[in-house]
């Protein structure tokens, strides 16, 4: 796409070969020195820290080593033919699938719908604005992020108590029946929604500030010229600001369907025992009570690894869906 | 009816809807915060007593508690030594990594990006016992130099993987012409491509120091040195360590410590964010 503007330039092509790395670059004290720094190590800190335990946790699935004693045995596939019978760790997959379908679609529509409201719902002359004293509501929309997952966990479990709790007083005193002892995270039908409301409460906030900042990244002209066309907000937000801020939205739907796959540290704040009827318990926590407290490290290893592929599999369907739906990641390469 | 009249028509119900939801929102964002505030004030008679009553006596009897006896002093300074640390180092190698990622192509390139999505993905405690014997062997458990490796390596793929979209789409034009006049692949990057992805380093630069501030799993694990302890270790061994007498007074106010300076960073914070996000639109 550039190389035929810069053949115009004398001794363009050869910088233009260097960019795609096609052979014939010169390997240059400053390129070389450039890749190394600039490449090799982060890689190698990444591929150190982060890669290499998780390859090793791969391999401890195939044990029925204890965690931390020396000697253990590997056998084979036997933990994933365990986990097949299961009951409990098929309950906690269904119900970390129906986080990572409802927390990502719920927080990214909130908050796509503010970061528009912000950015462009303001007055439809004159220069592109969002409504008056947005940042206002930017700030105070962005609070519950700053606040650490353990803390908002316990916040909210004061907040939801039965007895004592701010929801139960404030309904009764605003005239409702049959709130003075509710157990929000007792009830099965309550447990799951209000667990998830946390998790949204906390992470709204956050997106929006991705959102209006991915929307302001937009060139100006690209909304100024579908407003002289006519089109209204709501044809904006779908035909520039959702076309424009594409890999912004992928990304946040990858990153919060991985953290309601996780969602360890609220539920073990808000449900430390998997909710009622085991209606909240996740993935996990199973996990985690299976290496700590039941001391299989290697049974635990194996739900890891049935965690990271389920992981995984979101991520290929939201890839797969931005695909079909028309978004092209190499577009500008190409 | 003209089209610009039927327009103008929308404004008015439109900022109406808008203002009322984002109110709404604000308080519902707000009401848990300030009740928190309020908490604690009151001691925790109080607070099981009814979660609407004033404290009967304002007094900071629970935020010397929190900071002295429980040792929130401590923690906070090592906090901001460990988490300082590692988001400069995270930011340096971080761009750097998104920036070669996203404008050179070599190969593997695409296999670094997704290799790096992997990382982003995988769910951080199926790693976190064989992490505790890799740092073992390297001497590094325990020791604040070594959380701050393994906070730089877990949030680097999350600071390469936002930060590539904004390095893709800067203009390969400028970048050429730097070439073209002999810039150095050095210089390009810190006097060309760097300035140019500013609004996008400020947003992680955001993100990564609030999710490092907050990180949990990672020093339960690997620092179990009370004396090395961040917050959020503290805020947990508070918790558990009260048991069933739960000084919630105290916890409250353990909270505004951990929360407040963060809050008050990000409010002053968030005017630059602005600035440069404007900067960037306006160039």
């Amino acid at each position: 796409m550039t190389a035929p503007v810069l053949t115009e330039v004398p001794g363009g092509r050869r910088k233009a070969a260097v960019r795609d790395g096609r052979p014939g670059r010169k390997l240059t004290f400053d390129y070389v020195s450039f890749m190394l720094v600039f490449l090799v190590v982060p890689l190698a800190l990444f591929l150190v820290f982060v890669i290499w335990p998780f390859g090793q946790a791969v391999y401890y699935a195939l044990t029925d080593w204890s965690g931390f004693s020396a000697d253990y045995n590997i056998i084979g596939l036997e933990n994933f033919a365990k986990l097949w019978d299961d009951k409990l760790f098929k309950k906690a997959v269904q119900n970390n699938i129906l986080l990572a379908i409802i927390i990502p679609i719920v927080t990214i529509t909130i908050s796509l719908t503010f970061a528009t409201m912000m950015t462009i719902g303001g007055s439809r002359h004159g220069q592109l604005r969002g409504i008056r004293n947005s940042s206002f509501y930017r700030v105070v929309s962005f609070f519950p992020y700053v606040i650490p997952a353990i803390v908002i966990g316990l916040i909210w479990s004061q907040i939801y108590g039965p007895a004592s709790g701010l929801l139960n007083g404030t309904l009764t005193r605003a005239g409702f029946q049959g709130f003075e002892n509710f157990a929000w995270l007792g009830e099965q039908k309550t447990a799951r929604w209000a667990v998830m409301f946390v998790i949204i409460w906390g992470f709204v906030g956050f997106y929006m500030v991705l959102f209006i900042a991915a929307i302001k990244g937009v060139p100006a002209e690209i909304y100024e010229a579908a407003r002289i066309d006519g089109a209204g907000r709501l044809r904006m937000s779908t035909a520039v600001t959702i076309p424009m801020i594409r890999d912004a939205i992928q990304t946040a739907y990858i990153y919060l369907g991985i953290l309601a796959l996780d969602a360890f540290v609220y539920m073990q704040a808000l449900a430390p025992s998997g909710g009622p009827d085991n209606s909240t318990l996740t993935i996990s926590q199973k996990l985690f009570r299976t290496a700590f407290t039941d001391g299989k490290f290697g049974y635990a290893s194996a739900m890891g690894v049935v965690l990271a592929v389920v992981t995984l599999v979101f991520a290929a369907v939201v890839f797969t869906v931005n695909w079909i739906t028309g978004g092209k990641p190499d577009r500008k390469r190409q | 009816m003209s089209r610009r009249r039927q327009i103008s028509a929308s404004d008015a119900p439109f900022r109406v809807v808008s203002h009322t939801v984002l109110a709404i929102w604000s308080v519902v964002v707000i009401t848990p915060l300030a009740w928190t505030l309020l908490s604690s004030f009151k001691t925790t008679r109080e607070i099981f007593a009814s979660p609407f009553s004033l404290p009967s006596n304002w007094s900071f009897e629970n935020y010397r508690s929190a900071w002295s006896r429980e040792g929130f002093g401590n923690y906070f300074l090592n906090t901001v030594v460990i988490v300082g640390s590692a988001l400069i180092i995270v930011m340096t190698l971080g761009s750097m990594c998104a920036y070669v990622l996203a404008r050179f192509r070599f190969p593997g390139s695409r296999a670094i990006y997704y290799l790096m999505l992997a990382g982003l993905t995988f769910p951080v405690f199926l790693a976190i016992v064989p992490l505790f014997l890799l740092m073992r062997d390297f001497h590094l458990l325990n020791k604040q130099p070594g959380l701050v490796i393994v906070y730089v390596a877990f949030a680097l793929p999350f600071t390469v993987f936002f930060l590539y979209p904004f390095f893709k789409r800067l203009p390969d034009e400028i970048a050429e012409a730097a070439a073209v006049d002999g810039a150095s692949e050095w210089r390009t990057f810190f006097q060309v491509m760097l300035p140019m992805a500013r609004p996008g380093m400020v947003s992680v630069a955001i993100f990564n120091f609030l999710g490092l501030w907050n990180q949990f799993l990672l020093p339960i694990a690997l620092n179990t040195d009370q004396d090395n302890y961040v917050l959020s270790q503290g805020m947990s061994r508070f918790a558990s360590q009260a048991g069933y007498a739960v000084d919630f007074g105290s916890l409250f106010a353990a909270v505004m410590i951990t929360v407040v300076p963060v809050l008050v960073m990000y409010i002053v914070f968030q005017r630059q964010l602005r600035g440069s996000v404007a900067q960037g639109t306006l160039k």
